[in-house]
């Protein structure tokens, strides 16, 4: 291609190339600072000396942070909760999606189910009844608090639903036509197909189960039974000195800054994610549009 | 048919279904039955329907709080500024990094800037609480390099819904830049070939070839993010707000849980819910009928 203005053209391109580059920079500047000033010596960070690297290298706010009992308290509930959560939520989304992704001369019954279940995207009896129901269910500061109440995920269901439903329907009339039933045709047929959806979605569930705080917060009453992220909330932001319990924690609380020690639970707590990022970046794409070729 | 009578029996459809209804029936219909709770003076021991009613009172006493008022006006505007600069930032964007030719540079920027999208609140709430804290903050320390500063981003009034909505944008731009970009690289080629003949510069093809094939998913975000005028953060506010800035970032979500579960005035904040719910209802009402009207989206 032949342009009028090749200079103009390479200059934009040069503009670009930094505004981008300089953008996508600025993103992860912030995550950066954070984590050189947890590797970073408290005084150094409190006078505000430390930029993008570590000033006077020490893994002292680290040791702090693995040492305390809370802390690690919160990553096995975290642990637990992604797991139950995710097997929970992963079963029931298959079996919902693969009923509704059939027609209706097929299942007559589909439009009344799929309501039944998009009703509750539209309208919900808000956070007091809730919060209210999980109490009286004799949930509170239980595991099940936070696993049970968002057991449906029905954003999830409509993506493999309309994944589902995108896949060639002959590969299923095949197997009816062998005889086979709902069950197996959901177990041999619609699972395997689905694999790459599925993988999408357990991935998004699990980051989701990892990311939420609020339901600690209001469903657990003893600190122990916080996720890892609620512990996280009560730390970092809120400050919650009844948190600190020992002496001993605020004797060395006071050598190694609030700062720094800060700093390490945020990116301690981030660091799962951070692990996951490749395989998220991989299902990413695919996840936005999945689901988006209807018929 | 025969093959169609042969395809199993709705028996075992409605048996696969049965786990999940009885999930929703128990945590999503039968709190709305709690919604009854906002017309009585409510007694949790007494269960949602046998406390005393007293009709309209708490909806009365709501709309003669003196901070309703402030607090409807923040939630709305914040959130109609997240809703404009999250589709203005990331079109922006996709543009210009469709004109990039580097695969490679491409593939970078776009795994950077989606990284926040993954994080929670409460990681980028402690992020930004550092990085803008007046005394130590980096931020500030930049702003001093040029004698301005230091500004107390999240304890000043005036600020805070900029910060709000700067900070949001830098969480969730990358992952709108997707979208934008998937539907840039779906516009045929040929348009632009014929663009080309016809002597179309990169501007005019911008204008004139990719801006109208972005249009059907601009005009479908927009739709949809109607229904979101009243969710102006909750998880986002709730971590980086103060009493000091309750006049401008206090939103509905924020005063429902303060009313609720610190006050514990349970008829009280189940009222305020209720009122967002309804509201939030009719614009979701709203923006899927214009979104099935103008793109044609069905969400299932």
């Amino acid at each position: 291609m032949i342009y009028k203005n090749a200079f103009g053209r390479r200059a934009f391109d040069w503009a670009n190339y930094v505004f981008l580059g300089g953008a996508a920079l600025l993103c992860l500047l912030p995550l950066i600072h954070v984590l050189a000033v947890s590797f970073s010596a408290s005084s150094a960070a409190t006078a505000g000396f430390v930029k993008l690297w570590p000033v006077d290298f020490t893994l002292a706010s680290y040791k702090y942070a693995l040492n305390k009992p809370q802390f690690i308290d919160s990553f096995l509930v975290s642990l637990e909760r992604v797991a139950l959560g995710a097997l929970i939520n992963m079963t029931l989304t298959v079996l919902i999606a693969y009923p509704l992704s059939k027609e209706r001369r097929q299942f007559r019954w589909r439009s009344v189910y799929a309501w039944f279940f998009v009703v509750t995207i539209l309208f919900s009896g808000g956070l007091i009844p809730v919060f209210m129901v999980v109490k009286q269910l004799g949930l509170l500061d239980s595991i099940w608090a936070l696993v049970l109440p968002g057991a449906v995920p029905v954003f999830n269901v409509i993506l493999l639903l309309n994944f589902m439903r995108s896949q060639p329907k002959e590969l299923y009339e095949a197997a009816f036509v062998d005889g086979a039933g709902h069950w197996s045709v959901l177990w041999r047929i619609a699972v395997p197909l689905a694999k790459p959806a599925l993988a999408t979605l357990l991935l998004f569930i699990c980051v989701g189960h990892w990311n939420s705080w609020f339901d600690g917060l209001i469903y657990m009453n003893k600190p122990e039974h916080f996720p890892l992220q609620t512990y996280l909330q009560s730390v970092v932001i809120n400050r919650d000195p009844s948190l600190m319990t020992t002496t001993e924690e605020l004797k060395t609380l006071s050598q190694i800054s609030d700062q720094t020690t800060k700093a390490a639970q945020i990116f301690l707590a981030a660091l799962p994610i951070l692990l996951l990022y490749p395989f998220l970046q991989k299902h990413f794409i695919q996840g936005i549009t999945l689901g988006s070729v209807k018929e | 048919m025969k093959i169609r009578e042969k395809q199993g029996g709705e028996a075992s459809l409605h048996l696969m279904l049965l786990p999940g209804v009885l999930f929703v029936l128990a945590f999503c219909y039968y709190p709305m039955t709690g919604i009854a709770i906002a017309f009585e003076h409510f007694i949790p021991t007494k269960g949602f329907f046998r406390s005393e009613w007293v009709g309209l009172e708490h909806f009365h006493y709501l709309f003669q709080l003196p901070n309703f008022g402030s607090v409807l006006r923040n939630t709305v505007w914040i959130a109609t500024m997240k809703i404009v600069l999250g589709l203005v930032v990331p079109i922006l964007f996709a543009l210009l990094l469709n004109e990039v030719r580097r695969t490679a540079f491409k593939r970078s920027v776009q795994t950077m800037v989606y990284l926040p999208h993954f994080l929670s609140w409460v990681i980028l709430g402690g992020v930004l609480i550092d990085i803008l804290s007046p005394s130590s903050g980096i931020v500030n320390s930049f702003l001093g390099y040029f004698g301005l500063g230091p500004v107390f981003f999240l304890g000043d009034e005036k600020w805070f819904p900029y910060v709000l909505v700067v900070s949001d944008i830098w969480k969730e731009f990358g992952f709108s830049t997707i979208v934008f970009l998937a539907a840039i690289t779906s516009i045929n080629p040929t348009l632009y070939e014929a663009a080309v003949m016809d002597g179309a510069g990169r501007i005019k093809q911008t204008i004139h070839v990719t801006l109208p094939g972005m249009m059907p998913i601009i005009v479908l975000m927009l739709t949809l993010s109607l229904g979101n005028v009243l969710n102006a953060g909750f998880d986002q506010v709730f971590n980086l707000y103060s009493p000091q800035v309750y006049s401008t970032g206090d939103i509905i979500d924020t005063l429902v849980y303060r009313i609720g579960l610190v006050d514990a005035q349970y008829s009280l904040a189940t009222a305020v819910g209720l009122f967002k719910s309804v509201i939030s209802l009719i614009l979701i009402t709203i923006s899927y009928t214009l979104a099935y009207r103008l793109a044609n989206y069905r969400i299932f």
